[in-house]
């Protein structure tokens, strides 16, 4: 499933957090997302999960229009994602947390006179634990799990949800090195097994160049560049705005 | 204070059952408004200052359905009921209007609720206290346990009441609607994330909530005094609930509301200048212990 955004533009009282952001996704893609802090990034992909309103512009999916659209219906129609900090249901299971995003996904929340979890959710939601390596903790509490394995787990409540577009924001916020590259080889492998549209946001440009088949640069809220890990590490406006300050910094 | 009552009563079996089902009762009713409280704080975020309004209105038509159908059974669902769709309106209607706003705005839009319907209460019903009686069935000697006083009717108060607390823990682990208001008491923003209608199941949960005010208000009637204002009290002992046994914690408010009615039972006969005091008392040294309550989890 293709995304495309055309002109969106959201503002914060008289700041433009997102103006005039026109971009593709083809289906099948890999997306990085990059901008240093405050470059709109989040407020990017609160506008495709429609969890908040453009001011202007539309949001397309297969070239369909969804941009005004409820957040469920958007979901419904193939677009999932995952937070930048781990969001999940902390007194449950793992199995739990998925049977309740399956029972969402079949329309199932509903019924006080009907059992939880509806038949067949928890097959489903093992199928889903496995597809991202968290089979093996299904029946731990999900507050016990390691912070890498909560990421993983907010991942899998989006794909519980069957999505074809699937935006990731910081997966490997909070990790070390080593599990960083974990992470990311595991969503890579997603990706490939899952045919997905995959847009992430990323901080690491280590893991940036390396992954993404496409990489666009926000900047105050506008498009400052794209193109692939070449393209991006020779482009003066990225150098200056970006990743110049940001080696400066570390 | 009287400690030497305190210690005779403990030592002495038959005024320790009278005042543990004393104890019982009151918290027991008290859970049953606690409880819709915190569940409508747990998922909505949203402090109910007008909960103590669905107690006394369920009272209220408890008491004119009995007198209109004679039964005791129809008074109390009917008490429940009607709060169930007033509920939803009141939801819908108001609070869906000051969700996320500060938090002075929607204590201003309930307590104007809360005034409203306590002179409507005048109105109806009049300004006196009115006495709705126990059902005829249960107008017999009260039953002798170790010398304890125990009326029948107490003793299926506490059934009931039991029973709805089993009925609401069960509900909520077992159904499909009863976890997807415990996902989004945890976590509302991944439950809308999930795709789940959430301004349905506010509105849901905010009926359950006023159903379980209303029961309370209607079981409660028979051995309580209906008068206008009848909420107030209530309210605030369901506040002093919620804070002990932890914002949002079904079990919490189980146990705490036990433990105020148990706290009650004794301390009239301890401290009788000082009950209400002990209850602050222990609220205070619970939030010494435990910030959060006794389940209460820190809000991220």
């Amino acid at each position: 499933m293709s995304l495309k955004v055309e002109n969106l533009t959201k503002r914060f009282g008289g700041l433009a957090a997102i103006s005039d952001v026109t971009l593709d996704f083809p289906t099948g893609s890999l997306t990085a997302v990059i901008g240093p802090n405050g470059a709109g990034k989040s407020t990017f992909f609160n506008l495709i999960s429609g969890a908040i309103r453009p001011d202007s512009g539309r949001v397309l999916l297969d070239g369909e229009d969804v941009t005004a659209h409820s957040r469920g219906d958007i979901v419904r129609r193939g677009i999932g994602r995952a937070f930048q900090v781990a969001s999940i249901f902390p007194t449950m299971t793992v199995a739990e947390n998925l049977m309740v995003a399956v029972a969402a996904h079949r329309g199932q929340w509903a019924g006080l006179g009907r059992r939880f979890p509806p038949p067949g959710a928890r097959v489903r939601a093992m199928e889903v634990a496995d597809l991202v390596g968290l089979a093996h903790v299904a029946d731990t509490l999900s507050a016990h799990l390691s912070h890498g394995d909560q990421k993983l787990l907010d991942i899998a409540l989006a794909l519980a949800l069957e999505p074809k577009v699937l935006l990731l924001d910081e997966p490997t916020a909070g990790m070390g090195p080593e599990e960083r590259w974990q992470m990311i080889e595991r969503v890579q492998r997603l990706w490939e097994r899952q045919n997905l549209t995959l847009v992430f946001i990323e901080h690491d440009m280590d893991i940036v160049f390396r992954v993404a088949q496409t990489i666009r640069v926000l900047c105050y809220g506008r498009v400052l560049a794209e193109g692939d890990a070449a393209a991006i590490r020779s482009n003066q406006a990225v150098i200056d705005a970006y990743l110049g300050t940001e080696e400066h910094a570390a | 204070m009287d400690l030497d009552a305190l210690g005779r009563c403990v030592s002495t079996a038959s005024c320790l059952v009278t005042q543990t089902t004393s104890g019982l009762i009151a918290g027991l009713l008290l859970f049953l408004v606690a409880a819709g409280l915190t569940l409508i704080f747990g998922v909505l975020k949203v402090v109910n200052f007008a909960h103590g309004t669905f107690y006394m209105l369920g009272g209220y038509i408890a008491f004119t359905t009995l007198q209109v159908t004679e039964s005791y059974t129809l008074a109390v669902l009917a008490g429940g009921a009607a709060m169930a769709v007033f509920g939803i309106f009141f939801e819908r209607a108001l609070i869906a209007r000051v969700y996320g706003q500060d938090v002075l705005m929607q204590l201003l839009v309930c307590y104007a609720v809360v005034l409203i319907f306590d002179d409507l209460v005048k109105m109806v019903w009049g300004a006196d206290f009115l006495a709705m009686g126990m059902p005829p069935a249960f107008q017999v000697p009260p039953l002798f346990i170790a010398g304890g006083i125990v009326p029948p009717f107490y003793a299926v108060l506490i059934g009931i009441a039991l029973v709805i607390a089993i009925a609401l823990a069960a509900s909520l682990s077992g159904t499909r609607a009863g976890k997807t208001v415990l996902a989004a008491a945890q976590n509302p923003t991944m439950v809308s994330a999930l795709g789940v209608n959430t301004d349905r199941l506010f509105a849901v949960v905010f009926a359950i909530g006023a159903a379980l005010a209303g029961l309370g208000g209607a079981l409660a009637a028979p051995v309580r005094s209906l008068t206008p204002g009848m909420g107030f009290s209530v309210l605030i002992d369901s506040f002093i609930v919620t804070v002990i046994g932890g914002m949002g914690s079904i079990a919490g408010a189980l146990l705490a509301s036990v433990g105020v009615g148990l706290i009650r039972g004794f301390g009239t006969i301890g401290f009788p200048t000082f009950t209400d005091g002990l209850i602050y008392v222990a609220m205070i040294i619970v939030l010494l212990l435990r910030p959060t309550g006794l389940f209460g989890r820190e809000v991220v």
